[in-house]
């Protein structure tokens, strides 16, 4: 089956995880069509991080099936690496390679994975820096930069791969709150180039401003999802009600 | 300057310091000293390898595989070296095949005693060496790893590009007292008769009892001086490698 840009770019259907006895996913089903932009909330432990882990394959699933551009992702037969380069991935705690400068974690993945021209992705790694408005920071190592600047070298880092989908796992929950917005800066200007996004998040402003859809996770289930707009004033489900009550 | 030392003789005899003014002797402390020097480079070289070799094997799948890394563990590190050296010498000699001299009738063993030498010490140090390594891997966190594995690098690029700088930095000041320990443990090839400092300086003694004081303070110090040309070394290495602003 080819994939064309009209089908979802990332699907899930009935998507069971467990991590030995305990079942984290039960039956999780999501689309996610070209450029759009999808934040998951939810109480911790209800799986969203395990959500967004299967997508690009950090974790095995047990049940269901999850495909990125038409490819099942879970397919013993799949070329790993044509899946890593067509989704990125920022981290919570930004995992930055510290042995290495900003500009060389940028460079790191297209000259040691793609093999591609040094000259050239030195040129698009200072492009990316300056994109997520790093310029002048190129030689600094992780150590020496702030969360925020790590955190936007991390995402640098992933487009360099240009990837087709971004994910984005609690990326500014290990944040100071000053530097949070910078962040967010970066990311709704990705979104606003129409790279495909989904982010993990407990920043609810931000989720109401940037997403195209929301999804409520809770003990394993989408409990509720829909348009920011409806979503936060019209949340129809107690849990959901019960949880953004206790965060808005 | 060996007038005085002649003259040191005269007056007191326990202060012969005989190779500093007679050739043969001085001859003798010399091909000690860069026997000792050699022993201790082979030694070194090898037992970093076998280091290397034994901590990747031990994160083998193979349950054998980790449980010979782990019986080598156990035997050379529980065992003297000594008696290590006794073994590998006497016992392990006798099997190996030997070729003939020149002259048609003498038979050379084709390990000498200097080889087995460099084989029983490496291995000793190796052992250590194998556990140092070990333990600098695990310290590289698994989330680095994972974001690494999300970049798209196959698992040997990750151990090439970003596990073994890290570990190798964690590890040098262990390694740095391991092989300290090494070259002081080299004077013990001396029970099979390998001619490196020590082995030397007792026939010097045994010959000339009056020297045996100034031997003895020789000794002392050329060990201080080469261990301190090692640790200096390592330390300055030590230093070139370390990253700003990581691990402080």
């Amino acid at each position: 089956m080819t994939w064309t840009p009209d089908q979802p770019i990332v699907s899930l259907k009935k998507v069971h995880k467990s991590f030995g006895t305990l079942e984290v996913l039960k039956g999780v089903s999501i689309d996610v069509m070209k450029g759009e932009v999808i934040c998951i909330i939810g109480p911790s432990g209800s799986g969203k991080s395990t959500l967004i882990r299967c997508i690009n394959a950090l974790n095995d699933i047990q049940a269901g099936s999850i495909t990125v551009e038409g490819q099942e992702v879970h397919d013993p037969d799949l070329d790993m690496l044509e899946l890593r380069k067509k989704v990125g991935m920022v981290f919570q705690q930004y995992n930055l390679f510290p042995h290495k400068t900003a500009l060389e974690n940028v460079m790191m993945a297209p000259l040691k994975v793609l093999k591609q021209n040094k000259a050239e992705v030195e040129e698009r790694a200072r492009a990316l820096m300056k994109k997520v408005r790093l310029d002048g920071k190129e030689d600094s190592f992780p150590g020496e930069l702030s969360g925020g600047q790590q955190q936007r070298v991390a995402i640098a880092r992933s487009l360099a791969m240009n990837p087709d989908v971004m994910l984005f796992d609690e990326v500014t929950a290990a944040l100071d709150p000053e530097t949070v917005k910078e962040v967010l800066v970066t990311i709704k200007d990705l979104a606003a180039e129409g790279m495909t996004c989904i982010l993990v998040t407990h920043e609810m402003g931000f989720a109401r401003e940037v997403a195209d859809h929301i999804y409520f996770t809770d003990r394993g289930v989408i409990v509720e999802h829909g348009p920011p707009a409806t979503f936060f004033d019209e949340a129809s489900d107690p849990r959901t009600q019960e949880f953004l009550g206790q965060i808005l | 300057m060996e007038e005085f030392f002649r003259e040191m003789a005269a007056d007191y005899p326990r202060w012969n310091f005989i190779w500093m003014y007679d050739d043969r002797q001085q001859g003798k402390v010399l091909a000690g000293l860069w026997m000792t020097i050699e022993l201790s480079i082979l030694c070194l070289i090898f037992s970093v390898i076998i280091g290397l070799v034994g901590a990747w094997m031990q994160g083998a799948k193979s349950r054998v595989t980790r449980a010979i890394v782990q019986g080598y563990i156990q035997f050379f590190r529980n065992t003297p070296p000594l008696v290590q050296l006794l073994f590998f010498y006497f016992a392990l000699g006798q099997f190996t095949p030997v070729v003939t001299g020149d002259d048609g009738w003498t038979v050379e063993p084709i390990i000498s005693n200097v080889g087995w030498a460099v084989i029983s010490l490496s291995f000793f140090a190796g052992a250590f060496n194998v556990e140092i390594f070990r333990a600098g891997i695990e310290a590289v966190p698994n989330s680095t790893l994972e974001a690494s594995e999300s970049l798209g690098f196959s698992r040997l690029q990750t151990y090439i590009y970003v596990v073994l700088p890290l570990a190798f930095r964690v590890c040098l000041p262990s390694l740095n007292n391991n092989l300290v320990n090494l070259v002081k443990t080299t004077t013990q090839a001396y029970a099979i008769a390998v001619p490196e400092l020590l082995y030397h300086s007792v026939s010097i003694w045994n010959d000339y009892p009056s020297a045996q004081y100034p031997t003895m303070l020789m000794l002392f110090v050329t060990y201080i001086l080469l261990v301190g040309i090692l640790v200096f070394g390592m330390n300055r290495w030590e230093r070139n490698m370390k990253i700003p602003g990581y691990g402080t």
